[in-house]
């Protein structure tokens, strides 16, 4: 049995000065490292394999079988790649926890390349957060000087460089394969697979790419061992995570909690919505999650949980928005959003957002015409499982699960613009008049 | 991709020697320390560009032959490359790119209210600069601070919680020269040494500012006020992370403004039994159960 909340990640971003080298190795940091240089890299692989521990950037894939996947009879050299590209609409737990505790990152980076036996490890971060860059460029360095990284680690014999890479600004980064050729310097576009980046990766030599909090994650659970990670969450999604809760909400901000928290509990230990507001809809993972509303304030925030309430759990994205929003502005938005990311490679992408947005700006006007709806349905089902990757699949969710439980806005769209029964002013936080 | 070092661009700088001498030799001799950086030298490319933007205030027509002709590419590759990415930029930017973010969350929440602010403000449109070369004003996505929306960007330092008076402050204060800071930052830099920074070349600011702001510690405060916490780890120590006397710790150094919450309750918290407060437990309940009970 565990809290409601149960601070791991989060737990010395109080302290002073968190980010240093200093502070992290006054609660024990880097004695996760020494314990698995202790033991051999397979035993490291099964350790995160028995503590259940699943991808935290979207997927849930289990880390420890990724690993696995990894072939060391293939000669090439072994490469980490983390995920720290976090773009997701709603997404914002990796981008604070690299600011307030870069070295548990670093840690997890060494451990998990020493499990795969990669010598080089990379942190692929988006280019727009340039505090959160120096403090991982300064962690890396403190951590070669205190000889976490670098050659023969604390005597080990094992060696490990890790370079510090900035992106320059692309949504579609964040999948990773086309992460992968855009850490190569081309343009961003997923690849083909099979080949999967653990066979054939960057460089075409075997690759794991993990999110930011899933190798993390990995740090404590050297420490603290693969029951005492798996006592935490529920049958299949186990351990504690960084829940991000934002919008119309009294305290935003960053949650860690067992899987399978709700958002009621969530809201309760908050405050609740802003003063005055009713929950009108949310997103539990990002905007590519179909969005909930308030019949699923008792969903469990697992993997399982989320999926049987037809959505996904996504990264954990938690954005509340009340009865003042207009459903048909924000899927238009996200849509903008995905018809401007898409990379273009795969027609039913590349044209079908253009066409969603054509459709879904004259929803917003009032000026919708007979049939929209219809036909923003069908595009989806056109673009769903054609695309040729998952950010095609990710610009239907907004759409199709907004028509499903309020169609009754986009069909308004056809005669009264969207600001005229949702007066954009009232769902800011200035000045709003939150009536209900 | 061919191999051949020197081929026309479409400015006619044809040869390696032309290309060098397009920027300064330092800025070459970087270029290929970058490049020297990783297994491949065109996993560079994306730094690089950030470098030649940090000496030319743009991508220019120079620094893409600097860059192919390090990398052996053609500048119609690096162009590619160039032009896919919305950091790089071909029209010059100001002294301060202000981005203000639009994506839905932030839009709803005001962030599309301060764009329209700034850009009567500022009299300039999306993604142009104002008059006395200070700000490039530019509408930005997600930029994952979401829980402190609505968010501006300057220079890619944080400004949360904005408002469209509070935005109008900012640039104004920025085009007088004040010192501004991030709310969870340094003081603001200009645009070209931010860029120097995402080329790898630290500018020794990361100690400045606070470690979170107030919403990154939401939940982490709330846990200490009622003692929660994580089970206790292998080695027997109350916290998961090991952390014993946090009560004793020195005080927090002056100018981590937002990181002065900490919490007095740590010493009670350390003293608190490790199992308070199980009722509303979610951990051990069916999975594929989509409705359960009342939780609190
Ligand atoms: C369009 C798109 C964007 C993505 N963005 C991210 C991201 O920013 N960060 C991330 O960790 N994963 C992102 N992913 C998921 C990655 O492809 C990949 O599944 C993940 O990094 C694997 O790490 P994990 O197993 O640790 O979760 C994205 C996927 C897609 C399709
Ligand atoms: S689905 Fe979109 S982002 Fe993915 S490959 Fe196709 S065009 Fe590119
Ligand atoms: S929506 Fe603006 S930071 Fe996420």
């Amino acid at each position: 049995m565990s809290d409601v909340l149960t601070p791991v990640l989060s737990d010395n971003w109080d302290m002073p000065r968190a980010w240093t080298l200093e502070s992290y190795e006054s609660t024990g940091g880097y004695e996760g490292l020494k314990k698995a240089l202790g033991q051999t890299p397979e035993s490291v692989i099964e350790l995160v394999k028995d503590s259940g521990l699943r991808g935290r950037g979207g997927a849930g894939f289990p880390t420890g079988m990724k690993w696995g996947f990894i072939p060391q009879d293939n000669p090439k050299p072994k490469y980490l790649v983390v995920n720290a590209d976090e773009s997701e609409p709603g997404t914002c737990k990796d981008i604070p926890l690299m600011m307030a505790s870069p070295h548990t990152l670093v840690e997890g980076v060494a451990i998990s390349s020493y499990a795969i036996r990669a010598n080089t490890a990379f942190i692929y971060v988006r280019g727009e957060v340039l505090h959160v860059i120096r403090r991982l460029q300064r962690a890396v360095q403190e951590a070669y000087l205190a000889g976490h990284l670098g050659k023969d680690i604390h005597g080990s014999g094992y060696d490990l460089d890790v370079v510090v890479h900035a992106g320059a600004g692309a949504y579609i980064c964040g999948e990773e394969t086309a992460l992968l050729d855009s850490l190569e310097g081309r343009r961003g576009q997923p690849r083909l697979r099979p080949p999967f980046p653990a066979v054939a990766g960057l460089y075409a030599a075997p690759t794991v790419i993990n999110n930011v909090e899933s190798i993390a994650s990995v740090p404590c659970i050297v420490r603290n061992g693969a029951g005492w990670f798996s006592s935490m969450g529920t049958e299949k999604s186990k351990g504690m995570t960084l829940y991000s809760l934002s919008g119309h909400v009294k305290r935003p901000g960053q949650y860690e909690a067992p899987l399978g928290i709700t958002l009621r509990q969530l809201l309760d230990l908050s405050g609740g919505m802003r003063e005055g507001a009713e929950l009108k809809f949310w997103t539990p993972g990002g905007s590519s999650t179909p969005i909930l509303t308030a019949e699923h304030l008792d969903v469990p925030l697992d993997y399982e949980g989320v999926s049987g309430a037809g959505s996904m759990l996504g990264t954990k994205a938690l954005q509340v928005f009340d009865q003042t929003t207009s459903v048909v502005r924000c899927v238009l938005r996200w849509t903008e959003f995905y018809k401007h990311e898409s990379c273009g490679k795969c027609t039913p992408c590349r044209e079908g957002t253009w066409w969603l947005v054509q459709v879904l700006q004259r929803l917003e006007r009032g000026a919708g015409q007979e049939g929209d709806i219809e036909v923003l349905l069908d595009m989806c089902d056109n673009i769903l499982g054609r695309a040729f990757c998952a950010l095609g699949d990710g610009a239907t969710s907004p759409i199709t699960s907004a028509v499903q439980y309020f169609r009754e806005e986009f069909e308004a769209g056809m005669h009264t613009p969207a600001s005229e029964l949702f007066p954009y002013q009232a769902s800011t936080v200035f000045g709003a008049e939150v009536s209900a | 991709m061919t191999q051949e070092t020197t081929r026309p661009s479409p400015d006619g700088a044809s040869t390696a020697a032309q290309a060098s001498a397009l920027l300064p030799a330092e800025t070459m001799a970087e270029l290929r320390e970058i490049a020297a950086r990783y297994p491949q030298a065109r996993s560079g490319l994306l730094p690089m560009l950030h470098l030649v933007q940090s000496v030319e205030g743009r991508v220019t027509p120079a620094g893409i032959e600097a860059c192919a002709q390090i990398l052996g590419i053609s500048a119609a590759e690096v162009s590619g490359v160039a032009t896919f990415y919305t950091m790089y930029k071909r029209r010059p930017v100001g002294d301060y790119h202000v981005g203000v973010c639009t994506n839905t969350l932030c839009a709803v929440m005001g962030g599309d209210l301060i764009l329209e602010r700034l850009k009567g403000h500022l009299d300039v449109g999306n993604d142009e600069t104002t008059e006395d070369g200070k700000i490039t004003l530019e509408h930005l996505e997600c930029n994952a601070a979401c829980d402190y929306a609505p968010v501006v960007m300057v220079n890619w330092e944080f400004f949360d919680n904005m408002t469209p008076d509070s935005a109008v402050e900012l640039v104004d204060d920025l085009r007088s020269g004040a010192n501004v800071h991030s709310t969870r930052g340094p003081r603001v830099c200009t645009w070209r040494e931010a860029e120097r920074v995402l080329a790898g070349y630290p500018d020794g600011l990361a100690d400045d500012g606070p470690a979170a702001g107030p919403a990154t510690l939401a939940g982490l405060q709330i846990a200490r006020e009622q003692g929660w916490q994580a089970p206790a780890g292998a080695d027997g120590t109350a916290r998961a992370t090991g952390t014993t006397e946090r009560g004793t710790e020195s005080p927090v150094a002056a100018g981590e403004r937002a990181d002065t919450r900490r919490a007095e309750t740590e010493t009670k918290v350390e003293e608190s039994p490790a199992d308070l407060e199980h009722e509303d437990e979610p951990a051990d309940q069916p999975v594929d159960e989509a409705g359960k009970g009342d939780s609190q």
